[in-house]
């Protein structure tokens, strides 16, 4: 009873916010709006019983995503004051993608044979098992996924030093 | 102490409201203590009395303070962005108040006994960032932006040091709980993390046993530097001086609060002491035993009541908490506020460094001996 209520709370937490990131016309409101919409999710994920998910989900999305994210737009003057325009630019390419997008999501969601989740008595940790796959199944892409990220920091510390300043620390 | 307040209340929401709320409670009280603290004590430091006439020997300023906050006029700014100016404070305190939930007061006592305890006070850290931000730029106020920038880019900097400390001492515990990790530092002061860790086996809260031997001495070294650094870094992420420079009074009015004033100050001044006796509480719970005795027993064991053991724990963690907000405090008098580029070279050149030599070398380590 009270999971469902807290379904509802969190499910309704995460749509309202992602219709306000989409349509703030400031984008000062839309990157705060992406907070809650990324709380309501870990949120849902610990009502999955995936609570090492919903507590990476916080560390990852708010703590390192959106924190750059609400930085690079207070850094950038213009973005702050002036308004995004939200007007429609392409109707007919973008409508077809999102009607496309819309009618698979839609197949998808008919096709796949849903299972009911059972709800655990009690959380039981799943930091554990979660570990041991890393390290033994799934090795592989972790480090691929690993050395990715490493590839971008790279890039991205490239492309930022690209105008040679040489200051002294 | 969920069951005592099941069996006086019933099993009902109320129940589960109040066993939320209790940190809060001590939470209040502590702000009193803390204000008058820092007040009384920099005025020792500073070879003055401090506040002198409300009550005798000034000891009902804090009470003076907070009704003063209290009557204050609630002061929007015309150009402020008022629903994100005044959400900030409430989200800054809520975030502070959330981490609270895997501090475990005594062994009684936990608000929410999670397996991941330790990952998540570090992920949950991050929501006051975003929340000093909102206060930052929705004050429409050039020194709150600056302070903001300085604060978050601060914070986000020292998180990766921090989280380095917590994982060597999950590494050597073997468990992200903070339950576990109290439980394997139990027994008299020399089983502290700070002194090497447990002598002999442990049985952990979740009921595994972790062995040990008198071999840990030579963890000592290393988880010394690490509380050392684990406190720089908590200095640091609570803005907290020699690492004020978000709310540097001679440069920037006050940082990211500058626009706040009367009871929306106040919730930003309780969630930076609540920030404080969390990290101090860490501190003491990653080396320091957290709610275990320094001498092994408890008065509560002689005298065969569990309450008194709880209540002991308790007081035992409340005491090193507060003890290391007292250096805190002390260190405000003491140390000289650093440059940016000082606070970053700091950060990126010596404690992220070390700490990666450190984790990897206990991590060898406990592969060796265990």
């Amino acid at each position: 009873m009270e999971m469902t209520i807290l379904f509802y709370v969190f499910a309704a937490l995460t749509v309202v916010s992602a219709f306000v990131v989409v349509f703030a016309r400031s984008l000062i409101y839309s990157a705060f709006s992406l907070l809650f919409t990324f709380m309501g999710v870990a949120g849902l994920y610990v009502l999955l019983s995936a609570d090492f998910i919903a507590v990476a989900q916080i560390m990852v999305y708010i703590g390192g995503i959106l924190i750059l994210l609400v930085f690079g737009v207070m850094l950038t003057r213009q973005a702050t004051d002036v308004e995004i325009s939200a007007s429609t630019l392409r109707i007919v390419p973008a409508s077809a993608i999102v009607w496309l997008t819309l009618a698979t999501l839609i197949l998808v969601f008919y096709r796949t044979q849903w299972t009911e989740v059972r709800v655990l008595p009690s959380i039981e940790g799943t930091t554990m098992e979660l570990g041991e796959l890393l390290m033994t199944t799934y090795v592989l892409p972790f480090e691929v996924a690993g050395i990715l990220l490493l590839v971008t920091v790279m890039g991205a510390a490239l492309i930022a030093r690209r105008q040679e300043v040489s200051t002294d620390v | 102490m969920e069951s005592l307040l099941q069996s006086l209340l019933g099993d009902n929401l109320l129940t589960l409201v109040l066993y939320c709320a209790l940190p809060l409670v001590f939470l209040l009280l502590y702000a009193l203590l803390a204000i008058l603290g820092e007040v009384k004590i920099s005025a020792f430091m500073q070879d003055r009395l401090g506040p002198m006439r409300t009550g005798p020997w000034g000891i009902i300023q804090p009470l003076a303070d907070v009704l003063k906050l209290l009557q204050k006029e609630d002061i929007t700014p015309k150009d402020a962005d008022k629903f994100l100016f005044n959400l900030a404070p409430y989200l800054s305190f809520m975030a502070a108040y959330a981490a609270f939930a895997v501090i475990p007061f005594s062994s009684q006592y936990v608000g929410a006994d999670l397996n991941l305890g330790a990952f998540y006070l570090l992920a949950i850290g991050s929501l006051n960032v975003a929340a000093i931000m909102m206060a930052g730029w929705a004050s429409h106020n050039k020194y709150s932006l600056y302070g903001a920038m300085r604060s978050v880019a601060q914070i986000v900097s020292y998180e990766v040091p921090a989280a380095m400390m917590l994982v060597i001492v999950v590494l050597f515990v073997g468990s992200l709980n903070f339950q576990d990790i109290i439980t394997a530092q139990s027994g008299p002061f020399w089983n502290w993390m700070v002194f090497g860790g447990p002598k002999a086996d442990v049985e952990l809260a979740s009921g595994e046993i972790l062995g040990a031997s008198w071999i840990n001495l030579i963890f000592l070294p290393l988880f010394l530097a690490s509380f050392v650094m684990y406190y720089i870094t908590g200095l640091a992420e609570t803005n907290r001086t020699p690492f004020d420079i978000p709310e540097a009074e001679s440069e920037l009015v006050s940082g990211y609060h500058t626009e706040y004033s009367g009871m929306k100050f106040a919730m930003f001044f309780m969630s930076e002491y609540a920030n404080m006796f969390l990290v101090s509480a860490v501190t003491a719970i990653l080396f320091f035993g957290g709610w275990n005795s320094p001498f092994g027993v408890y008065l509560g064991d002689m005298f065969d009541a569990q309450w008194l053991v709880a209540l002991e724990q308790f007081g035992w963690l409340v005491f090193k908490g507060l003890f290391f907000v007292f250096v805190i405090i002390w260190l405000r008098w003491t140390l000289p506020r650093l440059r940016v580029d000082q606070l970053m070279y700091m950060c990126w050149k010596v404690l992220i460094p070390f700490s990666f030599g450190i984790a990897l070398i206990v991590g060898f380590l406990v592969v060796v001996l265990k």
